[in-house]
């Protein structure tokens, strides 16, 4: 062996025990368990906070309006399309009050006429022209009832 | 001499090309080559592996999908990151497309092209394509991005380095640099709430039903039947992105 592979040998030596500590320290523990990803990513990633708490537990309190939701055509919608989230109402309804919409830009955004949408998936109004005596939808229209007018 | 020379370069060569070609078929045979399996093959695993399906047909431009996955999963309200949103095609009778998509499709959508000009228009609802082996999970050089078991691509926030590669990758648009933490930001098919046994957000709130998502591995889910029933199409099917979003009625104008 040339006596310059000698000398750079141990050095070598040297520099992989380097590089191999430093990839224990700087490499996560989870690291590669079940990929080249951080396995531990996928609970902090699952553990993340939920703000849509869904049907179920809405009607718990609410079931009057759940049951007469289900009743008519806008059975098919949970509360919170309309509401918005309702994770901090069930946790403290004093500080999480939901919105009820009603006005026409609202309810416009499913039933406005629009060409691309299709007659026999929506019904829809020209939201400009229809009944202008009244300002809002749910002045006349009840959205839990749909085909229940208002006096 | 010369003849002799080349007589034994030619066995050479020739030893060479069958000690390749045995290696290769040896190789693929022991461990076939993922790439040619990404096309046509699920992965060989256990558990549940997710799909969406959307139908054209049956949006109606709302914008709840894109409002609920903003407020569910807290995306920067400033107007323009979206992890998910809604597109309208307008293609007039001239044969010009006019794609519009005012604030993500949250507020709702005006339709600015009077009927006559009309040749056909619909909405698009855009999310992340959970490809199967996708490119934003190939080109990150850290490992950073990744596909769940679940078959949902995620990104490790502690992990990102915000190299931005991931973004210039992704063909469909889907992922952005969020400005709060500085890491590539996208859909995480709300994977802390299918984890809750919850819908994802977008499901949720659809008025319709126009979206529904499934597991490919069961046979019985309703994804299923929705592939059977409707004659589905990925975006841009020519990459090989192994898209796991199937679309009922996408027009070729759809990119």
């Amino acid at each position: 062996m040339p006596p310059q592979l000698k000398t750079l040998l141990p050095l070598l030596a040297v520099f992989i025990c380097l590089f191999l500590a430093a990839r224990h320290f700087l490499i996560p523990e989870s690291f590669g368990k079940y990929g080249h990803y951080r396995a531990n990513s996928l609970d902090e990633i699952a553990a993340l906070p939920t703000h849509y708490v869904g049907k179920e537990v809405c009607a718990e309190c609410h079931d009057a309006e759940a049951v007469m939701l289900e009743s008519d055509l806008h059975k098919g919608l949970t509360c919170e399309v309309c509401h918005g989230p309702g994770s901090i109402h069930v946790e403290d309804q004093e500080k999480g009050i939901l919105v009820k919409p009603g006005t026409r830009e609202f309810c416009g955004t499913c039933h406005s006429l629009n060409a691309a949408r299709r007659t026999e998936v929506i019904h829809q109004i020209d939201i400009k022209t229809h009944n202008i005596e009244r300002a809002n939808c749910i002045d006349c229209h009840n959205p839990h009832a749909v085909w229940e007018m208002k006096e | 001499m010369g003849n002799e020379r080349i007589n034994e370069t030619r066995r050479n060569f020739l030893r060479k090309s069958a000690v390749l070609a045995g290696t290769l078929f040896v190789s693929s045979v022991t461990k076939p080559f993922t790439a040619m399996l990404f096309a046509a093959n699920e992965p060989d695993k256990s558990g549940k592996w997710y799909a969406i399906g959307i139908d054209i047909e049956k949006c109606i431009g709302c914008g709840n999908c894109a409002k609920a996955c903003k407020l569910e999963n807290d995306v920067p309200k400033d107007p323009f990151y979206y992890r998910s949103w809604v597109e309208q095609y307008t293609i007039k009778n001239d044969g010009t497309v006019s794609v519009v998509s005012p604030n993500g499709g949250i507020d709702g959508f005006t339709q600015t092209i009077p009927d006559e000009e009309i040749f056909k228009t619909f909405f698009v609802p855009k999310m992340c394509n959970h490809c199967y082996k996708s490119p934003c999970v190939q080109v990150c050089p850290v490992g950073a991005t990744f596909e769940s078991p679940e078959g949902v691509v995620l990104v490790d926030k502690e992990y990102c380095i915000g190299c931005r590669y991931c973004i210039q990758a992704c063909p469909y648009g889907c992922r952005f640099l969020n400005p709060d933490t500085e890491t590539a930001d996208k859909c995480t098919f709300c994977y802390h709430r299918l984890k809750k046994g919850l819908k994802p957000a977008c499901f949720e709130v659809c008025p319709t039903g126009a979206r529904i998502y499934g597991d490919l591995h069961d046979k019985n889910d309703k994804i299923h039947q929705f592939l059977k029933e409707h004659n589905t199409q990925v975006l841009k099917p020519n990459l090989n992105t192994g898209s796991k979003l199937f679309y009922n009625g996408l027009s070729s104008e759809v990119r």
